[in-house]
């Protein structure tokens, strides 16, 4: 025995080694090889309605114990995704079928059989949406651009650990996802909107009933009969160019607005009117506009359509043709009137050169120092879209200025409050004043 | 009658429903039913567009009025990109499907199309933006010159900027401690709160007239009280 002890056979070799092997698989990790083992599963997995939206959101809500581990999210088929997924699997059976020599009734058959094993098959009836990082405590995800679901969708969630997953937890019944009557979160904005609307509407009535507001003299608007005379003496033409982008963009719409009383003071003065347009749509909603203002000053055959044209829709091509039409023809005054971007300085550069008289209006803050720094006036922000109402010279538009103003008045006045609590709440977090602003920025948010 | 009332009236609808479709979920798809109406218009105003570009470079040209040539090169350039993107010519060869004549990769470096886009357009794009830092130049040297309070504000605002955004700042004014007193005073502190501040506040300002000339403007084409860019009865 003890020669055995010393000088161990093949046989007790083999069972010491067995040993040693069956302790290294069992405490494994005590050599710093980790051991996988499955999480625990998620508890008190909900599915609620996302309230305030499109209907198109459901919250996920969890319990996890461990913080180690990650929650794979799953939901049901939506209905589209469902019959989507049943043509396929129709369509591969009987491709298949067909390139195996079968007839077109067995191709059928045979996407019929498909379409049952896919409908008795429960874990293809899943998709998954997402991971969730595990934290301990209560978890929540929010499930968005859900598909159309006519009976709502069940979640299920499973929790996972380097690949070990755990139980999955599935929601009891089907969740729909049901759309609200209005956006909660748009409905602050709702209430400013309405409350503005309000507020023009009654200075446009008052304005029209005799209270006429009083304006203050915008030196840029008081300009454009200068600017076109200049160009009606010299013999030469104006240019207006009104922005980059197409009608869809509300400052195209102000450009042609103010186009429209350009194009009466041409009209009248039988100066020549060119505009060059980036966007079809703003050519033909450009000509109709001078044509409507040549009708306005009873000078319909004055009006030349070949005078408002589309060049292209690519910036800088347009850059080339306005630039280059700018330093062959110099025109005698120069209008930029819409949405600019890079191209402002490129046009106002070239237009002061030839020494045009310029006048810019956009409200593209980042663009307005370029129209500053080379044009003669610049309309900033809200006097380019004041512009039409302002030449009108009508009550009721200059009515609705009065409104916009009211407005403005009372968003500074909300600032003022907010800036005063925010200011209270620095000095006293605990207090009313900080809850007051915290409140105002999530109503404002 | 027709030409005035009937894009009046329909001005006003598009405006209501766009507005109500925004707060409402329920009208959601009322907005994009719109939104579709109107691609679907600048779709058709777009061949108007292509049109006219053909008629006024084909009349300029056949007048011979000043500047002919750049009129033809304009045509040329339209026909020929047109044609080689439409129908495709030398398109790059499906690999899926190299039989296919029309399914081939048109917008490849190695078909005209792409060819043209990549060595042509764009190197065109760019040079006329590359010309943006001479004009910014010129326009700062204009609105620079100090000859009264407000410029030279502006300009003394400018040289703070400039300086603090550049390594100036840290040779000028590194020596000031960043945890002393007059931390405020190293240039690219002062740019930051400059920009930061100032310019901030001054473009909230700016940006809230703005929402609200947006705001006034939309009500008085949807409600009908501007309706300058109409033709009278």
């Amino acid at each position: 025995m003890r020669k055995m002890l010393e000088q161990p056979n093949l046989i007790t070799r083999s069972m010491i080694a067995a040993g040693l092997l069956s302790l290294f698989a069992v405490h494994g990790d005590c050599f710093g090889q980790a051991t996988a083992t499955a999480p625990a599963a998620v508890s008190a997995f909900i599915a609620t309605d996302k309230p305030g939206d499109d209907g198109r959101a459901i919250l996920l809500h969890w319990e996890q114990s461990e913080a180690t581990a990650q929650v794979l999210l799953s939901r049901s088929l939506g209905d589209d995704e469902r019959s989507a997924l049943v043509r396929d699997q129709r369509i591969a059976a009987a491709t298949k079928a067909i390139a195996a020599g079968a007839t077109q009734a067995d191709a059928v058959k045979a996407a019929d059989e498909a379409e049952r094993v896919f409908a008795n098959d429960t874990e293809l009836q899943w998709t998954f949406i997402g991971i969730a990082a595990s934290a301990e405590g209560a978890e929540g995800f929010e499930v968005s651009d859900l598909p159309r679901a006519e009976k709502g969708f069940r979640f299920r969630a499973q929790s996972t650990r380097d690949g070990v997953r755990g139980v999955a937890a599935e929601t009891t019944e089907p969740v729909e996802a049901v759309s609200a009557a209005f956006f909660a979160a748009r409905f602050p904005l709702m209430i400013a909107l309405s409350l503005l609307i309000a507020v023009i509407g009654r200075c446009v009535w008052t304005a029209v009933h005799g209270k006429i507001p009083e304006l203050r003299k915008i030196a840029a608007l008081d300009a454009f009969d200068e600017a076109v005379g200049r160009a009606t003496e010299m013999g030469r033409s104006v240019l207006f160019v009104p922005g980059i982008q197409d009608m869809t963009d509300i400052q195209t719409v102000a450009g042609l607005t103010v186009l429209s009383r350009v194009a009466r003071t041409t009209a009248e003065y039988d100066a020549t009117l060119e505009v060059p347009t980036t966007r079809s749509l703003v050519m033909t909603a450009a000509r109709e506009t001078v044509q409507a203002a040549h009708f306005a000053v009873h000078r319909p055959e004055s009006y030349r359509a070949d005078l408002i044209n589309y060049i292209t829709d690519e910036q800088f091509g347009y850059v080339a043709y306005v630039a280059g039409k700018m330093v062959r023809e110099k025109p005698a005054t120069c209008f930029y009137m819409g949405a600019f971007y890079a191209e402002s300085l490129l046009f106002a550069e070239t237009g002061n050169s030839i020494g045009a008289i310029q006048i810019g209006g956009t409200a593209e803050p980042s663009q307005l120092p370029f129209f500053v720094a080379a044009c003669d006036y610049t309309l900033i922000g809200e006097e380019f879209f004041a512009a039409s109402a302002y030449l009108s010279g009508e009550p009721a538009q200059l009515g609705s200025i009065r409104g916009q103003d009211i407005g403005k008045l009372i968003a500074a006045g909300i600032i003022i409050v907010g800036t005063a609590l925010a200011t209270i709440g620095a000095f006293a977090p605990e207090g009313s004043a900080a809850a007051a602003a915290s409140w105002l920025v999530d109503v404002l948010g | 009658m027709l030409k005035r009332t009937v894009p009046l009236f329909i001005t006003g609808i598009a405006g209501a429903i766009l507005i109500v479709a925004y707060f409402s979920p329920a009208t959601t798809n009322w907005g994009e039913v719109v939104t579709d109406w109107m691609n679907t218009l600048a779709a058709v105003a777009f061949i108007l567009g292509g049109g006219n570009l053909l008629f006024v470079n084909l009349e300029k040209i056949s007048s011979k009025r000043p500047g002919w040539a750049y009129a033809l090169v304009t045509l040329l350039a339209f026909v020929l990109t047109l044609a080689f993107g439409v129908l495709k010519i030398g398109a790059v060869p499906n690999a899926q499907f190299p039989a296919t004549p029309w399914a081939g990769d048109y917008e490849s470096v190695r078909a005209p199309f792409g060819w043209v886009y990549e060595y042509v357009l764009s190197p065109l794009t760019a040079t006329m933006f590359a010309m943006l830092a001479f004009y910014v130049a010129s326009a700062a040297f204009r609105a620079f010159r100090a000859k009264n309070i407000e410029a030279i504000l502006l300009l003394g605002t400018a040289f703070v900027i400039l300086l603090g955004r550049t390594a100036a700042a840290a040779i000028l004014t590194g020596w000031i401690p960043v945890d002393g007193p007059f931390a405020f005073l190293r240039l690219d502190t002062l740019a930051v709160n400059i920009m930061q501040y100032v310019s901030t506040a001054g473009t909230r300002a700016i940006m809230m007239g703005i929402a609200l000339g947006i705001a006034a403007t939309s009500l008085r084409l949807i409600l009908g009280i501007d309706r300058s860019y109409l033709v009278s009865d």
